[in-house]
């Protein structure tokens, strides 16, 4: 505790400690060793670990994850890394139907310990092709587990979490994140699968964001407290599998639930929850709003793109009228402090 | 026909029977639907896995497609798991959860095959580099189709290989369709070794299906990979005697010749390894062999089905 370090260096400390523990440990992927490290979160793990472990590849995201899979399969642990989640769609034959597969396909005789880091972008015209955000996809699919935290402090933990799995894990990195700091103690530790974080308590309201969302559902919690509301903001961290019993909790005491997703809302984490909600015959009690990106591919101009994406202001507004207060024309002014809002910790 | 070893005849005869009698059984036993699996029957295949996993030790390792029954048991994968995985029963090699499709014998380094065509291919190559990074003598063995050669992640794998020198051998099983569809309809030319060459690696043809040169040319390439001199590619032409998915004949489809077929019968190599063994010895072995095949198939007759909270299980590892 005392420290505090960015979200990159997070995670190049969670590969750089878990390489040394474990030899088994390499990373592969386009850029990994090129001058500009993926922002950095590669940096010095050649010089230290050596070509074998850390290793620049073909562009052939297919089959690249198919030799990190045969690779694990061999006993490795690979970490394969993709600068952009628009390429994990050039590799979906390996990691569906070989890496989520290969052990139930087997009865139980095989095993795929595989990382797949990958990165959604946002603007500065990311455009249609570098701003997917495909995690809902994967959410569908049985054999894989899905890490997208929000803070530095998560995204040490489970990323160490993830290189420890037995398991393919997809662990999913927001470009806008890796401008968040926060306290990441030095020493290695993980962070459990399946476990939702509280960010911040709340009683009127709870919101739910995914990975950089999350960061949004903060600064709508200060929007929020000009109008008197108190939100509660979750972070799923893991929305695979889903931590169903923290958000259930949170939504009995408030009766309120935005869920925000980072990626188009059809089929995704707020469907889910909705689902899971009214299976649970909780529906007549609480209301639910789904928000995530409008439904058209993200348009490059920013001029656009802003009314792509939900931000602080839209999510507060919304949280705002589900409170019931819609008469008094409230609205949240932009706050260039509250838009700086950082997530430091402790937890 | 050169003088063999006639120990060699031997072994190359016993695994060769095996296969053709288990698809055989396999055929008979079909239309009861005691099969709860699609499967794609080796005959006619069966000299290339039997010539090449006859070369390889314990210790390599094979990955395949979903026409594996011949790599499975080549390479030693045990027959009563096989003909249980078949039968969708609890003593199947993946517990009734695979299939026919597939295969795997972990212990055996039948590291599994897949029902996608080609997708076993880069993870072959990743195995080769699990095994280079341990600094083993192992080898890997990747086998797939002509079909297989159309897919991107083939190529992407042959460059992988030869760029980092892994210890892989390519076998392109070239029975000339996929599904009906003939390789030189999708190819412009017949050529498919010479590309393998392009990318970095030497690479061969064995046209006549002939199961000492296979066998042969296995020993000398194997060797060749366990100095460390990086993959090797090997195109093995042959036929499906079979239709490409069931266990019948599919001549009434159109898309092929029966002379076509009727060729490769004539060449067939279990009756060429039977007549230099003569009656004796080859009468010997397949007593043996009827024996281990009928126990198989008794075996997953009388064997559970997986009971239903098997469904939940071997999803994860903890």
């Amino acid at each position: 505790m005392g420290r505090i370090i960015t979200y990159p260096e997070a995670i190049k400390e969670a590969i750089a400690q878990e390489m040394a523990r474990d030899s088994s440990v390499f990373v592969l992927g386009q850029g990994v060793d090129d001058p500009k490290r993926i922002l950095g979160t590669t940096k010095g793990l050649l010089e230290k670990f050596g070509g074998n472990r850390v290793f620049d590849t073909p562009l052939s995201e297919d089959g690249m994850t198919g030799v990190a899979i045969g690779a694990a399969l061999g006993g490795l642990r690979p970490i394969h890394t993709h600068i952009r989640m628009d390429f994990m769609l050039l590799a979906m034959n390996q990691i569906i139907n070989m890496a989520a597969k290969m052990r139930y396909m087997s009865g139980g005789k095989l095993f795929v310990p595989l990382v797949i880091r990958s990165m959604i972008g946002k603007s500065w015209g990311q455009g249609p092709q570098h701003s997917q955000s495909i995690y809902p996809l994967f959410m569908n699919i049985p054999g894989l587990k899905i890490f997208a935290p929000s803070t530095p402090y998560d995204a040490k933990g489970c990323l160490v979490s993830a290189i420890r799995d037995n398991n393919p894990v997809i662990f999913i990195e927001h470009r806008l994140l890796y401008y968040q700091k926060g306290h990441v103690p030095r020493e290695s530790y993980t962070i459990p699968f399946g476990k939702a974080r509280i960010l911040t308590q709340g009683k009127d309201i709870t919101l739910i964001g995914v990975s950089q969302m999350a960061v949004e559902c903060l600064r709508a919690r200060h929007y929020l407290q000009e109008a008197g509301i108190d939100a509660e903001v979750i972070d799923p961290v893991c929305l695979s599998p889903l931590d169903m019993e923290t958000i259930i909790s949170s939504v009995l005491k408030t009766k309120k639930l935005v869920v925000i997703d980072n990626a188009w809302m059809k089929c995704g984490l707020g469907a889910e929850i909705a689902a899971c909600l009214m299976e649970k015959g909780l529906s007549g009690d609480v209301s639910v709003h789904r928000m995530g990106f409008e439904f058209v591919p993200c348009p490059t101009t920013p001029a656009l793109e802003e009314y792509f994406y939900p931000n602080a202001k839209k999510i507060a507004f919304q949280a705002y009228q589900m409170m019931g207060r819609e008469k008094e024309h409230w609205a949240p002014k932009k706050n260039l402090e509250i838009e700086e809002v950082e997530f430091k910790g402790p937890f | 026909m050169k003088r063999q070893n006639i120990e060699l005849v031997k072994v190359l005869y016993k695994s060769m029977y095996r296969i053709r009698r288990i698809e055989e059984e396999i055929i008979r036993i079909y239309p009861t639907d005691k099969i709860k699996s699609p499967v794609h029957l080796s005959i006619g295949q069966e000299a290339i896995s039997v010539g090449i996993c006859e070369a390889l030790n314990l210790n390599d390792v094979v990955f395949g497609s979903y026409r594996g029954h011949a790599l499975y048991l080549a390479k030693g994968g045990n027959p009563r798991k096989m003909i249980s995985e078949l039968y969708g029963k609890a003593s199947g090699c993946a517990k009734g959860k695979a299939g026919s499709m597939h295969l795997l014998d972990v212990d055996k380094g039948v590291m599994g095959t897949s029902a996608i065509v080609g997708t076993t291919i880069p993870v072959s190559v990743g195995y080769a580099y699990s095994l280079k990074y341990k600094k083993s003598d192992s080898v890997v063995v990747s086998f797939f189709g002509d079909g297989a050669v159309d897919e991107g992640g083939f190529h992407e794998s042959l460059n992988f290989a030869a760029l980092k020198g892994l210890p892989v051998l390519f076998i392109c099983e070239n029975n000339l369709y996929a599904i009906h569809s003939h390789h030189i309809k999708r190819h412009h030319s017949d050529n498919i070794f010479e590309r393998a060459k392009t990318y970095g690696m030497p690479a061969e043809r064995i046209e006549d299906g002939d199961i000492f040169k296979i066998y042969e040319t296995a020993v000398k390439c194997l060797k060749k990979i366990r100095e460390g001199e990086g993959p090797v590619f090997l195109e093995c032409f042959t036929c499906r005697w079979k239709e490409h998915v069931g266990p019948g004949d599919d001549f009434h489809l159109g898309y092929r010749d029966r002379e076509e077929v009727l060729l490769w019968k004539e060449r067939d190599q279990l009756k060429k390894l039977k007549s230099a063994l003569g009656p004796v010895v080859s009468h010997e072995i397949e007593s043996v062999i009827e024996e281990e095949i009928k126990k198989a198939f008794e075996f997953a007759e009388v064997s559970s089905f997986p009971s239903r909270e098997e469904i939940y299980t071997d999803v994860f590892k903890d």
